[in-house]
C-alpha cells in the first residue's frame, strides 16, 4: 500500500514538478527581458535565443549524468584494479587477451552478429512480403509481432520451457523433446550441448525480432510505387524477379537499417543468456560477462574493460546506422 | 506491327459495372487515343489492354491472337506510365535493358537495341545517370526508350505528358508525334484527358463515356460531326453552345425556332414528320459571328469580355437556367463589352440534337 502511495506520489511530482520547471524558468526568462517596452524588440530576440535551452536542459542534463559521464568513468575505471583505486594501466586489457571466457564471449558475439541479424532481417523481408497480398495478412503480422511486446525474460522463460529436458522415460513437457521424443529420438538437455547451444539461444532472439523486421520492411514494401511493379511484369519479370530485382533494391536502405539496429541490439545481448544458460556451457557473451565480473565478481576494472569492448563494437555500427536512417528520411 | 480488336469487352469491379459492350477495332499503324472524363474508365480499358487489368468479359485480340489470358509480357505490348515508373535503383541503360535481359537476349543484341533506342532519344549521354539524376522530360523519354528496346507489337501510353509542364508537354508531345512518324508501321494507343493532345496525335480519337464508348472518328469528324451532344460538348474549347427550340421548317435545310427568341439555320435533312419536334441547336462558339442580317440566331448583352489578343471570347447574358452563350470572334473586339450583339453561323456549322442524339446520324443508325 505504501509502495503504491509512493509510486503515485513520485508520478504526480515528476509531471507538475516538469511543468513547473518550464512554467518557473519561462517566466523567469521574460522578466529578465521582457518583451515589452523601449527594447521590446532586442529582449524578444535574445529571449528567444536562450528559450531552446530551457527545454533542451533537462534532457542534456539526464544525458550528461547517466551517458555521458558513466562512459568517461568506465574509461577510467577499466585502467584500474579492482577496487576502482589503484591505477594499474592497461593491466585489465592484458588480462582480456588471455582471458578464455572472453575469448568464448568473443567468438560467441561474433556468431550471434553474423547469425542473429540476418535472419531476423531475412524472415522478416520473407514475412512481410509473404502477408502483404492476404487477407489474413493482418492476423498473421500480428502474431509474428507478439514476441516483440514480451520482454527477453519472459521470452527467455517461454523458451526454456520449449528447451526443457526430463531424463529418458519420464514424460517430456519441453516442446522440442516432445517432437524428438515422437518422433522416435532420445531426449537431450539442448541448452547445455556446447556450440550448438549459442544457436538455440539465438533463436529466441530471432523470434523476437523478426516482428520488428517484418514491421518496418513491410511499411517499406508498400511505399514502392505500384506503377514500376507494374512496369516490370509487362517487362516479362516473374513474381521472384520482381522480388528481387525491383522490391528488395528499392527498400535498400530500410533493409541496412533494421540490419544494423538488430546487429546493435545482438552485440548488448545478455538478459536472453543470463536467463537461459547464465553463461555456462560455452555459451557465454560479452555482456553478460560484464555483468559477471560486475556484480559477482565484484571487479571494476575488469567490468569496465569489457564495457569498453562492446562500446568500441557499437559505435561504429550506431553511426553508420543513424547516417543510414538519416539518409533514408530524406 | 498488329491489330488490335475489342469484341463486347466489360468490365466490372464485383457489383459495380466500369465499362460495358466495347467494340472498338484498332488497325495496323493507328494512333488511336482514348479521351474522356475522368472516371470514364479510359485508364482502365489501356490496362486491360496491357494485361494490368483482368478482362470481365468480351475478347481482345492483338494481331488475330485472343489475349485475355496472356501474361502482360508475352503479349507484344508495351506501356508507358503517367509516372514513368522507371526503375530508380537502375541506371538509364539498365532501366532500358531490364525487359531484354529478362528475355535472356544476348550481350550484344541489348547493348545494340539499348544505343539504339537511345540514339532516337537523344539520351546517349545520360546512359549511366540514375533516373533521379534526370528531368522531367529526360525521364519521360526513358520510359518511351524502356519501350522501343522491346520493339513491341503495340504501343500503350497512359497519360505520358500528365506530369511535365506545359512548354515540356507541348515538346514532348511533338516528339511523340515525330516518333510516330518515324514508326509507321507501329500501332499506338494513348490515354490522356487533354483533347489538344488528342486533336494533334491521334489517327482516330475514342471518346468514352458513362462505361461505354461515346464516339470513334478522326480528330475532325468528332469536331465537325459530332454524333452526340456529350462528344460536340467535350471536343472542342470553349464546348459547344446548346440552345433549345423547335423544329419550324424541314426539308434538305432545318429552321429551328430557338426559345431564346432566334431562329437557327442547319444545313441538316429532315423529314416532314419532325415539324415541331424539340430539339437542341448545338453550335460552336468559333462559328458564331456578328451579323447585320434581319434573322439573327442569337441576340443577347455581353456579360463578360475575355479579351485573349488573338481571338476575343464574349459571355452573354444568361437567360433564365440555360448555361450562357459563348462567343469566340477572332481578333480584338473590346467595344463590345456590356452591348448587345446580333449573331449569326453558316447553316454548316450548325448540328441539331434530338435526344441527345445529333440529326445527321440519325438515318446512318437507322441504316447500319
Amino acid at each position: 500500500m505504501e509502495q503504491l502511495f509512493w509510486a503515485a506520489f513520485t508520478m504526480v511530482a515528476g509531471v507538475f514538478g516538469c511543468v513547473l520547471y518550464f512554467w518557473a524558468s519561462n517566466f523567469l526568462l521574460d522578466a529578465a527581458w521582457p518583451p515589452r517596452g523601449p527594447r521590446a524588440g532586442a529582449n524578444i530576440t535574445r529571449a528567444n535565443a536562450i528559450r531552446p535551452w530551457l527545454f533542451l536542459f533537462p534532457a542534456l542534463a539526464v544525458l550528461v549524468i547517466y551517458l555521458v559521464y558513466p562512459v568517461f568513468n568506465s574509461m577510467w575505471l577499466s585502467l584500474h584494479d579492482s577496487t576502482g583505486r589503484r591505477f594499474v594501466g592497461a593491466a585489465n586489457w592484458g588480462w582480456l587477451v588471455e582471458d578464455a571466457k572472453f575469448r568464448e564471449s568473443m567468438r560467441n558475439n561474433l556468431l550471434w552478429l553474423v547469425v542473429v541479424p540476418a535472419a531476423a532481417t531475412l524472415f522478416g523481408l520473407a514475412a512481410a512480403a509473404l502477408t502483404d497480398r492476404l487477407r489474413w495478412g493482418n492476423l498473421a503480422k500480428s502474431l509474428i509481432f507478439m514476441p516483440m511486446a514480451i520482454s527477453f525474460i519472459g521470452a527467455a522463460v517461454i523458451w526454456k520451457f520449449i528447451y526443457d529436458y526430463r531424463a529418458e522415460g519420464q514424460e517430456q513437457i519441453g516442446l522440442l523433446n516432445a517432437i524428438v521424443v515422437a518422433s522416435g529420438g532420445a531426449p537431450a538437455a539442448w541448452i547445455t550441448v556446447p556450440f550448438w547451444n549459442n544457436f538455440f539461444l539465438m533463436a529466441i532472439l530471432v523470434w523476437i525480432q523478426t516482428g520488428f523486421a517484418m514491421v518496418i520492411l513491410s511499411a517499406a514494401l508498400r511505399g514502392i510505387p505500384e506503377e514500376t511493379i507494374e512496369a516490370a511484369i509487362l517487362d516479362g519479370a516473374g513474381p521472384w524477379q520482381v522480388f528481387w530485382k525491383i522490391k528488395v533494391p528499392q527498400i535498400w536502405g530500410t533493409i541496412a537499417v533494421v540490419w544494423t539496429t538488430v546487429t546493435i541490439l545482438v552485440l548488448k545481448v545478455f538478459d536472453i543468456v543470463l536467463a537461459m544458460t547464465n553463461g555456462q556451457w560455452g555459451s557465454q557473451v560479452l555482456a553478460n560477462l560484464m555483468f559477471d565480473w560486475m556484480f559477482r565478481g565484484f571487479d571494476y576494472g575488469r567490468a569496465s574493460s569489457v564495457a569498453m569492448v562492446i562500446m568500441l563494437l557499437v559505435t561504429p555500427i550506431m553511426v553508420w546506422n543513424i547516417r543510414n536512417a538519416r539518409a533514408e528520411m530524406r | 506491327m498488329a491489330d488490335v480488336r475489342l469484341t463486347d469487352v466489360a468490365k466490372a469491379y464485383g457489383e459495380i459495372k466500369v465499362l460495358a459492350g466495347i467494340n472498338l477495332h484498332i488497325r495496323e499503324g493507328e494512333l488511336v487515343v482514348f479521351v474522356g472524363p475522368s472516371g470514364c474508365g479510359k485508364s482502365t480499358l489501356l490496362r486491360m489492354i496491357a494485361g494490368l487489368e483482368r478482362i470481365s468479359a468480351g475478347t481482345l485480340e492483338i494481331d488475330g491472337r485472343v489475349v485475355n489470358d496472356v501474361p502482360p509480357a508475352q503479349r507484344g505490348i508495351a506501356m508507358v506510365f503517367q509516372s514513368y515508373a522507371l526503375y530508380p535503383h537502375m541506371s538509364v541503360r539498365d532501366n532500358m535493358a531490364f525487359a531484354l535481359k529478362i528475355a535472356g537476349k544476348s550481350r550484344a543484341e541489348i547493348d545494340r537495341a539499348v544505343e539504339d533506342a537511345a540514339r532516337k532519344l537523344q539520351l546517349s549521354p545520360y546512359l549511366d545517370r540514375l533516373p533521379k539524376a534526370l528531368s522531367g522530360g529526360q525521364r519521360q523519354r526513358v520510359a518511351i526508350g524502356r519501350a522501343i528496346v522491346r520493339d513491341p507489337k503495340v504501343y500503350l501510353f497512359d497519360e505520358p505528358l500528365s506530369n511535365l509542364d506545359a512548354a515540356l508537354r507541348v515538346a514532348t508531345r511533338i516528339e511523340i508525334a515525330q516518333l510516330k512518324e518515324s514508326m509507321p508501321g507501329t500501332t499506338m494507343v494513348y490515354v490522356t484527358h487533354d483533347q489538344v493532345e488528342a486533336m494533334t496525335l491521334a489517327s482516330r480519337i475514342v471518346v468514352l463515356a458513362g462505361g461505354g464508348i461515346s464516339q470513334v472518328g478522326t480528330p475532325l469528324e468528332l469536331y465537325e460531326r459530332p454524333e452526340n451532344e456529350f462528344v460536340a460538348q467535350f471536343i472542342g474549347s470553349p464546348a459547344m453552345n446548346l440552345l433549345a427550340g423547335r423544329i419550324e421548317e424541314t426539308g434538305a435545310e432545318t429552321v429551328v425556332r430557338l426559345d431564346s427568341g432566334g431562329v437557327a439555320r442547319a444545313a441538316v435533312p429532315t423529314r416532314a414528320a419532325d415539324r415541331g419536334m424539340a430539339v437542341n441547336v448545338g453550335v460552336r462558339p468559333e462559328d458564331l459571328a456578328p451579323t447585320g442580317a434581319a434573322e439573327a440566331l442569337y441576340e443577347g448583352r455581353v456579360d463578360i469580355l475575355e479579351a485573349l489578343g488573338e481571338v476575343t471570347v464574349l459571355h452573354f447574358e444568361r437567360r433564365g437556367e440555360a448555361p450562357a452563350v459563348l462567343a469566340k470572334l477572332p481578333g480584338i473586339h473590346a467595344g463590345l463589352r456590356r452591348q448587345v450583339v446580333r449573331l449569326g453561323a453558316l447553316p454548316a456549322k450548325v448540328q441539331v440534337f434530338a435526344g441527345g442524339r445529333s440529326l445527321h446520324h440519325r438515318d446512318a443508325v437507322a441504316a447500319g
